[in-house]
């Protein structure tokens, strides 16, 4: 069967280093492998690579069988979605924020489904409010609405709770876990913290020095 | 060289009002000094940029009165020739505030001579510039150096932009937005930061400055009311080859910060960087 993503041979060299180096992952549809490993270990570097945010140096990313190297880059990225480290919001206001995905299209925003998206990541009627005045979480959670926005097939998380403090980073775990289980949603997770990985992902995937050091389920690779 | 333009340029460089242009030059060396001092006592690191850009200055204005005085006496044809020279030193003074742009030379010399240019013509076809070696020298000068300044604020303020945001633009990127769509923002920031010094200008005018021009032409016995009309029209040619000239630059070197797979070009992030 033809796994939703499909990295093969992944490779980037940045200034003569293999950040990544011949990594190949399958992600079957509905499945949540979390990428562990130390920092600086291009657990990030790879995630660029799938939805094509970085150009590879060597080997490409299958969607659905397709390379691609085939989608146009704009429509590739909606149907992979990134929720980066940090949220990145935009000047302006949390529903303009959300409606990135609209906007940046000169579509006609749907404001029903801000609100749904809002409401399922505990910010009902927050629509006006200026991100500059939001918590780290709240900013978290606006970034999460605005990935979701444009419906992907794929989710891309880089390290989601990173910067948030332990209560903060449990509620944003809990919320994901939920939208995990509710969406049927494929993901790749990268984190640093192992027992997140667990918790989260249905496969684990270990990097060390740009590599794939251990792969297998998290009792076989976490213990 | 002809024995008539030896003559001009010998007769030109011994007036005694020569000797007076250097005491003036003296004098405001002196103030530009305290403010070197100042510089240097708070540590503020620019002294040598100030020192070799006024030398430099002061070489290049005084070479630059010369040749002027020669050049009134050549063939008008010869305006032509000396406005793109300047446009192209204009290009390379410029570009160096984004060089970490590919071929941001060639985009500023094509955006310094697309905006002053079409201002110099416009108006020389309206009338406002005499078609004289001196209006179109003079006049033409004043307008690509203004152009310049503005080209430099905008390579300044973009890369800036840039280095500054790219989580953001990346953001958009991530969620599809086209490169135009994702900097878009950042380009008509860059673009109203390198015009605020000329709608300043514009704004003050007559209120905190009585611009050089129009003083000249007050000195000279002008009408008053027509050296301000005048200026007036001086600021709006500048403002114009400005704007122009940034709206063009920035449409070009917007597209060079992407690669072909519409991401943000790691050498030129990185080169802005460093």
């Amino acid at each position: 069967m033809v796994p939703k993503l499909e990295a093969e041979s992944l490779t980037r060299v940045v200034d003569g280093d293999r950040i990544v180096d011949a990594v190949s992952l399958r992600v079957p549809t509905s499945d949540v492998v979390a990428i562990i490993g130390p920092s600086g270990s291009g657990k990030s570097s790879f995630l660029r690579l799938l939805n094509r945010l970085d150009e590879p140096t060597d080997g490409t990313v299958f969607l659905d069988g397709t390379d691609y190297r085939e989608i146009d880059p704009q429509e590739l990225r909606r149907r992979i979605g990134l929720i980066p480290q940090d949220a990145a919001l935009s000047r302006g206001t949390v529903a303009e924020n959300v409606a990135l995905g609209a906007r940046v299209r000169d579509e006609p925003v749907d404001e029903e489904r801000v609100a749904a998206l809002l409401e399922r990541m505990g910010l009902e009627g927050y629509e006006d409010r200026a991100v500059d005045d939001l918590s780290g979480g709240e900013r978290q959670r606006v970034s999460i609405a605005r990935t979701l926005y444009v419906d992907p097939e794929v989710l891309l998380l880089d390290e989601p709770t990173a910067h948030l403090d332990t209560t903060t980073e449990a509620q944003i775990e809990d919320l994901l876990a939920e939208l995990i289980r509710e969406d049927d949603l494929t993901c790749v997770l990268v984190t640093h913290d192992t027992a997140q990985a667990k918790r989260l992902g249905d496969r684990i995937v270990e990097f060390v020095d740009g590599r794939v050091a251990a792969e297998g389920t998290p009792a076989d690779v976490i213990g | 060289m002809t024995e008539a333009t030896i003559d001009t340029f010998v007769e030109q460089a011994t007036d005694p009002v020569v000797i007076t242009g250097f005491v003036q030059i003296l004098t405001a060396t002196v103030l530009a000094a305290i403010v070197l001092g100042v510089v240097y006592a708070r540590e503020l690191d620019f002294e040598r940029e100030v020192l070799t850009t006024s030398g430099r200055g002061l070489v290049q204005v005084v070479a630059a009165g010369a040749v002027i005085g020669v050049l009134l006496a050549a063939h008008l044809a010869w305006a032509t020739v000396v406005l793109a020279f300047m446009i192209c030193v204009a290009g390379w003074i410029s570009h160096k505030r984004g060089d970490a742009i590919p071929g941001v030379f060639r985009t500023s010399v094509l955006s310094i001579g697309f905006g002053a240019g079409l201002v110099i013509v416009m108006m020389t076809v309206a009338g406002a510039i005499e078609t004289t070696m001196r209006d179109l020298i003079v006049i033409g000068s004043m307008i690509i150096a203004n152009a310049m300044k503005t080209n430099s604020l905008v390579l300044d303020r973009f890369t800036g932009e840039l280095a500054a945001n790219r989580p953001e633009i990346e953001a958009m990127l991530s969620v599809g937005g086209s490169p135009d769509r994702a900097i878009n923002q950042y380009v008509s920031t860059s673009v109203y930061a390198s015009i605020i010094p000329i709608l300043d200008s514009i704004k003050s005018l007559g209120i905190v400055q009585i611009p050089g021009l129009m003083a000249g032409m007050i000195i000279a016995g002008a009408n008053p009311i027509y050296a301000a009309q005048y200026q007036f029209v001086i600021m709006l040619m500048i403002f114009a080859a400005g704007g122009l000239t940034v709206v063009v630059n920035t449409m070009l070197i917007s597209r060079r910060v992407f690669t072909d797979a519409k991401q943000l070009d790691d050498s030129v992030l990185d080169a802005i960087e460093t």
